[in-house]
């Protein structure tokens, strides 16, 4: 079991509701994030590109927030879906700064906060609010183990990539490009 | 009646330490453990529908109540076609709406306080008795018809059902003359029929989709983008006109960066390469449409070499998109668009619009505008409305003959005494709509107002119409009370129950118990036969076989078709058109009877001026015009606009990304704040782009005041469409201040 999320830049307008689905659905307080949109544009005028991408934790195959956190408060459960336990977490930073998405952020009353992939959620069989709420059906949310998975469907039939893989960290966040 | 000049001196009333601080909001507040591994998180216990008053896309959805009871979340309704489940960032952004600790806490009245104009807080009773009052002696003097009222979103059929049965029809709203107007005109004209809202375009379906300056994907009207984006799944082709390089236009397949207020030539050249090549559909036209010839003549001279030109779109693009859009046929739609009140020319931009589709045979056909069916509910059985003795539009004789709906300008402009007019207002009833924000030309606006003899303003927020108001209402929102059913038009028809998820904050009351009272004090209970706003809807609920408490389950009702002609032209059949000559109208009969040109003309508009740039404005996905500059959750994701600059100006005015500057307009009218600069080769050289709504100059609004500029203040100019007076708002130019400008110069 893998977990895995693709984003369709095709279709993503970059609308935010992703980022506000999240902040409600998971009381993010006002002036953090745990997603977050970022528009690219290049060439001139007029012959421009824009690509535009919900992003937020990759949920790395090889996480270096887990590597590096003293207190194993960064960890990664089933389906390959890293967490925070913020009992344990002691606030170091260590993580944030580990990180090459920069997907971490301390929470005010504390801990490290990121993205769950709703796993409260998807432990109840739905999809992270993100991907639920999305307009434009830009986002989906599966198995990239199981091969029947329509993630894994559109992985083979679709051109991809992941950010910064030089990094090595095995991001688990596919855009579609 | 004596009135000093300044009897509406603007108020400012975080002065006066109304209200209380900060109230908690849970959505601020951490719950111990929303994070992650093994936490315990807030759970629906009880979900409400409701539809959204965000935009006026009016999607309908569930109001979620966590453990405390407290309003959580805001989802989409599954059945629901304006949204299938999903709403935009606005809608699940709705929740900060209810949360608002700015919002407008109970009644205010205007009071001089040692020669300082202020207001007091007062009690509902007050209030009304103070309209009420105010209200009947305007009647005797100039009659009920010189009441207005301003509205936008669902409180004005309730205040427009009591002020109706006060004599006065002159109800509008700026989302007419100031907005989709032209559009509705353009169509009826060809067509027999207008556009609506939800657009009856059938984007799901289409192979070729054309945007004309329509950014879908900025602009969220959410069933339209969800569309879009099932468009793009299926391959169809994107063509989008735009002198920025807007979402849609980097969805596009062909995008086409127009030299501004040109799109009139590019439209007529188009027309021209479908007739010449022979690229229209023959057999529709011959059977359903009225003028080919007279078209084929008009536009012989309106080459793709001549619109070049004009436009600066290369000919063999015109042609090539042509064919796209030939190629798609029928199954094309060459977009309406919805804010189209931009040159003054535009009920006839918008007629070629109609034309284009006509001549590709979009008009009733799978993939083109479909057919939209509403459900027929039974109207409240209430006495008929008295007929009023005038309108608005004995104002303006022999202007705007074509206009459907009342002009919120041309009930401002008529406002303002004038020799030659008898008909002045003499009190405005404003709900929801910000008009300092929303009409152009904010001075002519202010001083309309410093005309009124009563100035009534009813709103969730302070919004700086309320500062001008002599009674300030605070209504509760969406979230906190019942409205009317949406009943819409859709490919099937639907109803959508809004119900309250909590009581009204502070001393906030519904539309409809406002309107209610206040007709009551008007002698008008009659109009208002039920107690309560549910057993009225219950009562209409039961008309169509439902209930209110089946509708508390559903939330969302679907209907059957009753006629099975979502595409009623597939397959050619006979058909009349409401029209005169019953066909659809490449040549306007209605345009010509009324002294219009029977067919789209182009007209040169105005450049700018050296050192000027065209102001384009538009829309961010997680904002609705100024009404949600304030949202908790929609600051958090956009708190300010910008101005977009091409590279090659920015050079040339040493200007940086980021670097704050003030906008002069060429009536020397500056920002009262300063923009900061968006540096992006997303625009054309020639102009400049914001979004807008920002800007505002309310302290109470905590935070929204001063953030980013306001492009309603540097429209000052308008060209007004003499068909139903749209007012066309792309006629500013503005430049840039690098340094502070001083106060009071120009």
């Amino acid at each position: 079991m893998r977990y895995a999320m693709a984003i369709d830049t095709k279709k993503c307008v970059g609308c935010s509701d992703c980022v506000v689905a999240c902040q409600v659905e998971n009381n993010v307080p006002i002036g953090h994030c745990r997603d977050w949109v970022v528009e690219a544009t290049s060439g001139t005028y007029p012959d421009l590109s824009l690509e535009i991408r919900s992003e937020r934790c990759n949920h790395c195959t090889n996480a270096p927030c887990v590597r590096c956190c003293p207190t194993e408060a960064s960890h990664i459960v089933d389906g390959g879906i890293v967490v925070v336990d913020h009992n344990e977490c002691i606030g170091c930073k260590a993580c944030i700064e580990s990180c090459p998405y920069d997907a971490r952020f301390i929470h005010p009353k504390g801990s490290v906060d990121k993205c769950t992939f709703c796993i409260h959620r998807v432990e109840k069989g739905e999809n992270p609010a993100c991907v639920s709420v999305c307009p434009t059906k830009c986002m989906y949310f599966g198995d990239t183990d199981d091969p029947n998975s329509e993630i894994s469907k559109l992985l083979k039939k679709r051109k991809w990539k992941t950010l910064i893989p030089e990094a090595g960290t095995k991001p688990n966040i596919y855009y579609l490009t | 009646m004596s009135k000093s000049l300044n009897r509406r001196d603007f108020i400012k009333i975080s002065s006066l330490g109304l209200g209380g601080l900060a109230v908690a909001n849970p959505i601020f507040d951490w719950l111990g453990g929303s994070m992650n591994s093994g936490e315990s998180l807030q759970e629906t216990i009880k979900r409400i529908p409701t539809y959204c008053e965000v935009c006026f896309w009016k999607c309908a959805g569930w109001t979620h109540l966590n453990e405390k009871g407290d309003i959580w979340k805001l989802t989409g309704n599954d059945n629901d076609p304006h949204c299938n489940g999903r709403l935009c960032p606005r809608g699940t952004g709705g929740v900060g709406m209810y949360y608002d600790e700015d919002r407008l806490k109970t009644p205010l009245m205007r009071t001089v306080i040692n020669g300082k104009q202020t207001y007091r807080e007062a009690s509902w009773d007050e209030a009304f008795d103070f309209i009420a009052r105010k209200m009947k002696k305007i009647a005797d003097e100039h009659g009920p018809e010189c009441i207005a009222l301003f509205s936008h979103g669902s409180g004005g059929k309730h205040f427009g059902r009591m002020l109706k049965a006060f004599g006065s029809s002159n109800i509008t709203a700026p989302s007419y003359a100031q907005c989709r107007g032209p559009r509705e005109v353009g169509f009826f004209a060809t067509f027999g029929e207008g556009i609506g809202s939800p657009e009856r375009v059938d984007i799901r379906d289409t192979d070729c989709l054309v945007l004309i300056g329509s950014h879908i994907g900025e602009n969220m009207h959410n069933g339209q983008v969800q569309e879009m984006s099932d468009a793009i799944d299926k391959d169809a082709t994107i063509i989008t006109v735009d002198p920025r390089f807007s979402t849609a236009a980097s969805k596009s397949k062909h995008w086409l960066p127009i030299k501004p207020a040109t799109d009139m030539a590019l439209l007529l050249s188009w027309i021209h390469v479908i007739i010449n090549n022979e690229w229209y559909d023959k057999k529709y036209i011959d059977k359903y449409a009225f003028g080919l010839d007279e078209l084929k003549e008009h536009v012989k001279s309106y080459t793709p070499e001549w619109a070049y030109g004009i436009t600066t779109i290369k000919p063999n693009v015109i042609r090539k998109t042509a064919k796209e859009m030939a190629n798609a046929a029928p199954s094309v739609i060459i977009h309406p668009g919805r804010h189209v009140t931009w040159y003054g020319d535009d009920t006839q931009r918008l007629r070629a619009v109609a034309i284009l589709n006509a001549l590709l045979g979009s008009w009733g056909r799978r993939g083109g505008f479909y057919n939209p069916e509403k459900k027929k509910v039974a109207k409240l059985d209430i006495p008929k409305f008295p007929k009023p003795s005038k309108t608005w539009r004995d104002a303006f004789p022999d202007q705007y003959k074509l206009a459907g709906l009342a002009l919120a300008s041309g009930i401002c402009d008529a406002t303002i005494p004038a020799a030659d007019r008898d008909c002045s207002f003499k009190a405005w009833i404003v709900n929801g709509t910000n008009l300092i924000s929303t009409l152009p030309n904010q001075a002519n606006t202010i001083e309309a107002i410093q005309n009124l003899d009563l100035m009534v303003v009813i709103d969730t927020m302070p919004m700086e119409i309320t500062g001008y108001a002599d009674v300030v209402l605070p209504e509760c929102t969406y979230l906190e009370r019942y409205d009317n059913l949406r009943i819409s038009g859709h490919r099937e028809p639907t109803i959508a129950l809004r119900a309250p998820a909590a009581e009204p904050k502070y001393n906030s009351k519904s539309a409809w118990w406002i309107a209610k009272e206040l007709a009551d004090r008007l002698g008008l209970n009659d109009y208002f036969p039920f107690e309560t706003e549910d057993q009225e809807l219950d009562w209409q609920l039961k008309k169509v076989g439902s209930s209110l408490e089946e509708m508390k389950k559903i939330g969302l009702k679907k209907f059957e078709r009753k006629y099975d002609d979502l595409y009623p032209l597939e397959g050619l059949p006979e058909y009349e058109f409401n029209t005169n000559t019953g066909k659809i109208e490449l040549y306007s009969t209605a345009m010509e009877d009324e002294g219009y040109d029977p067919l789209p003309k182009f007209t040169a508009h105005e450049e700018p001026p050296t050192d000027f740039y065209r102001l384009i404005y538009g829309r961010a996905p997680m904002h609705t015009f100024s009404r949600t500059a304030n949202n908790p959750n929609l600051t958090d994701l956009m708190d300010e606009n910008k101005v977009w600059v091409n590279p090659k100006v920015a050079k040339e005015w040493g200007l940086i990304n980021n670097q704050e500057v003030w906008l002069e307009n060429q009536d020397g009218v500056v920002t009262s704040f300063p923009i900061k600069v968006r540096v992006t080769e997303r625009i054309r050289w020639d102009s400049v782009y914001m979004i807008h709504g920002f800007g505002h100059t309310d302290k109470r609004l905590s935070r929204a005041y001063g953030k980013g500029a306001s492009d309603a203040e540097l429209i000052t100019q308008t060209k007004i469409d003499p068909v139903m007076g749209g007012t066309g708002m792309r006629v500013n130019f503005v430049t840039f201040l690098t340094e502070e400008p001083t106060k009071g110069a120009a």
